[in-house]
């Protein structure tokens, strides 16, 4: 496919331009590192899901990752594709996205970015939906469904609106790959702990440690890992060597299962391995 | 029809047109690469050619026959009808051809346990026909709705040896299906191959299944040759994925005295919320890793398909339908469950033989079709699948059966 590779010689705004690149980069100057959570929108409510994710950010969350639900979501697991099909459900619409950002935005001062699957932003036009995320204040976008390589209209879109990209990088992926990643990427690469799909799991992969060492040799300095992290410990021991840890199905399993203030009290536990 | 002055059957992909790509996580990017290599290599070995060619010869039961059907031709304008026997083949449908070329794919890749998706079920009985035959494990996602209405191939599928994962998530059908296998492809990707079972999904998906299914237009290109010494003047397929139609097309897409003639599934009507109809009625998005046609609302969730057919009740299509469609070089039509379910039993009642409800849709759209063209007309029909699996749904449609599926006396 290097037919399509986008021409990466054009400027790309740098790190000290993106809100979320700083803020990992203050969480690890002060701290271990920097706590990203990640809850879907419109779960169990779009009220709820704005109050869950202030909590968030009120006990300790550094960067918010917004999950906008979608009907085929491949590289999610079970506690994730129940919360968002349940958003759907409960009639949930692309431009509620907007609107949680810009609740959310207006009452506490954290990054957010939006996790997305590629088909809504495609319906919605590229365009249009960067200049309604960065009217409301978001900061970007986390693409699980789009690489760099089949990404074009992105790159050059989110160059306009200096809107930040997370690009994925996989323990599968090849140096070349990384590089593209790591050059391609704004705020941080998403760093794939493991091969798998959302979900919490007991054991975090030696592949984990493995990958963020491949992608600091290919210049990678903003780096969080995710995927199957639910524990302080898990945190405490990635951000020995990472520079973000990205928390999901756990939070979105406490929020279903005891409400906005249960998952703030699990963020509260969580931010203690961001202490360590 | 838009003037062709270069080959159509040379498509390479990634894309078609404005169509196809690769959108899918990046975990999976490399063993799409591994897979889309080993295709190459395999593709100019001759050995390959020769050890698939065999498996064709002396397993599937190729090259299948043509049957001209001028009984049930006499409803269709009295055009002349002749089928495209796939129903013959091993395990009962097209499916076969592109499972067998994939598997010895997946060998050479080293890979020991496949996973599919299925509908019908006629995938997932032809991949755990092939992992029973190479002795590789096998786990076949199927939608829980469609394990029940396709409970006799389940029980195939069980026999032959391979795991049926009933699909809770979404809307629980094929689309789920197929969703599901990619989450076990992401994880097990070291020893899995994925064996997708028609023209769609990311790179090299769409090329490769249609170079495995292209023998069937291949063979009939030159049956219809022999037998009528000319070419057909169209030539009609059902399209779910679009695996047997590409597959039946792809040899005539030069030829452009051949129209070609794709037949969705429209459900209760192409008007209706229950059908699908994609290239009909639904507009360009992303799905499974391409760029194609598909049902959406405008937010680009994917709606629900419906069809009396588990096997076309599929939201998507394979981009290079798409493709064919946007250039003008195949037409894409709607075939509702009961037009089609009245060809089937045409089929039945005046040629003995029993379709799949499947290859039915391209029955009732030949029936329409030769009525435009009228009694000078040849029309090749994919006769994609045979009827077996669907003995239920028929019985219970046309009151021949109850509720508990028991011969009514
Ligand atoms: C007999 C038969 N025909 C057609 C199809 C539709 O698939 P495709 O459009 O890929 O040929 C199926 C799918 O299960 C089938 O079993």
């Amino acid at each position: 496919m290097s037919d399509t590779i986008h021409d990466v010689t054009a400027a790309t705004p740098s790190a000290a331009e993106s809100p979320v690149a700083r803020t990992i980069a203050a969480a690890n100057a002060g701290r271990a590192g920097a706590f990203v959570g990640y809850l879907p929108v419109g779960f169990p409510s779009l009220d709820a899901s704005v109050d869950a994710a202030v909590a968030l950010v009120e006990n300790g969350v550094d960067v918010l990752e917004l999950g906008l639900p979608y009907s085929d979501p491949v590289m999610d697991g079970p506690v994730i594709q129940a919360a968002t099909l349940a958003s759907l459900q409960g009639g949930f619409r692309l431009a509620d996205a907007f609107t949680a950002v810009e609740r959310i935005r207006s009452r506490v001062d954290a990054p957010v970015l939006l996790m997305t699957y590629w088909n809504p932003v495609l319906q919605y036009g590229v365009d249009r939906f960067a200049d309604d995320l960065a009217s409301a204040g978001g900061a970007g976008l986390i693409t699980p469904d789009l690489t760099v390589d089949s990404g074009a209209d992105w790159l050059a879109t989110s160059d306009r609106t200096g809107l930040d990209r997370v690009f994925l990088a996989a323990p599968t992926s090849t140096d070349e790959r990384l590089r593209l990643a790591v050059e391609n990427s704004r705020g941080f690469v998403y760093t794939v702990s493991t091969m798998g799909i959302t979900g919490a799991r007991a054991d975090l992969d030696a592949a984990a440690r493995t990958l963020v060492a491949r992608l600091r040799e290919q210049g990678g300095e903003s780096l969080a890992v995710g995927i199957g992290i639910s524990t302080a410990d898990q945190i405490a021991e990635i951000l020995g060597y990472a520079d973000g840890a990205i928390v999901g199905s756990a939070l979105v399993k406490a929020l279903a299962d005891g409400g906005v203030a249960a998952v703030g009290r699990l963020a509260a536990e969580l931010a203690e391995g961001t202490h360590r | 029809m838009t003037d062709i002055s270069h080959s159509l059957r040379e498509e390479a992909g990634p894309f078609f047109g404005e169509f196809g790509g690769r959108f899918m996580p990046e975990s999976l990017v490399a063993a799409l690469d591994e897979l889309a290599e080993a295709y190459q290599l395999a593709k100019l070995d001759p050995a390959f050619h020769e050890e698939l060619a065999a498996l064709g010869r002396t397993y599937t039961g190729r090259p299948s026959i043509l049957t001209e059907v001028p009984r049930f031709a006499r409803h269709a304008g009295g055009a002349r009808v002749i089928l495209k026997r796939e129903d013959l083949n091993h395990t009962g449908s097209h499916k076969i051809n592109n499972v067998l070329g994939q598997a010895l794919i997946a060998r050479r890749i080293g890979k020991s346990r496949l996973i599919a998706e299925t509908g019908a079920g006629q995938h997932g009985v032809a991949t755990a026909t092939a992992a029973a035959l190479f002795g590789m494990e096998c786990v076949v996602y199927m939608g829980e709705v469609d394990t029940e209405r396709q409970a006799l191939n389940v029980a195939r599928m069980r026999l032959l040896g391979a795991e049926v994962i009933p699909v809770k998530s979404g809307t629980r059908t094929l689309k789920d299906a197929l969703n599901e296998a990619f989450r076990d492809w992401v994880a097990n990707v070291e020893n899995t191959h994925y064996l997708l079972g028609t023209v769609a999904g990311p790179h090299p998906f769409p090329v490769m299944v249609r170079d495995f299914v292209k023998i069937i237009g291949e063979e009939a290109r030159q049956q219809m040759l022999d037998l009528t010494g000319a070419l057909p003047d169209a030539v009609t397929a059902c399209v779910g994925g679009g695996s047997n139609a590409i597959g039946i097309f792809h040899a005539f897409l030069d030829d452009t005295s051949v129209g070609l003639y794709g037949y969705e599934a429209a459900g209760l009507g192409a008007d209706t919320d229950k059908h699908a109809a994609t290239i009909t009625k639904g507009r360009p998005g992303v799905l499974h890793g391409s760029r194609s046609y598909m049902l959406q609302d405008a937010d680009g969730q994917t709606l629900d398909s419906h069809s009396i057919s588990a096997g076309l009740d599929y939201p998507g299509v394979g981009p290079e339908h798409a493709w064919l469609a946007s250039i003008g070089r195949a037409n894409y039509r709607p075939i509702t469950d009961e037009q089609a379910m009245q060809a089937f039993r045409l089929l039945c009642g005046t040629e003995g033989i029993i379709p799949a409800i499947e290859s039915a849709h391209a029955l009732a759209g030949t029936i329409e079709l030769g009525r435009e063209l009228g009694p000078d007309a040849t029309i090749l029909v994919s006769l994609s699948g045979r009827g077996d699996k669907d003995v239920e749904t028929a019985g219970r449609y046309f009151d021949v059966l109850d509720e508990q599926g028991n011969a009514k006396i």
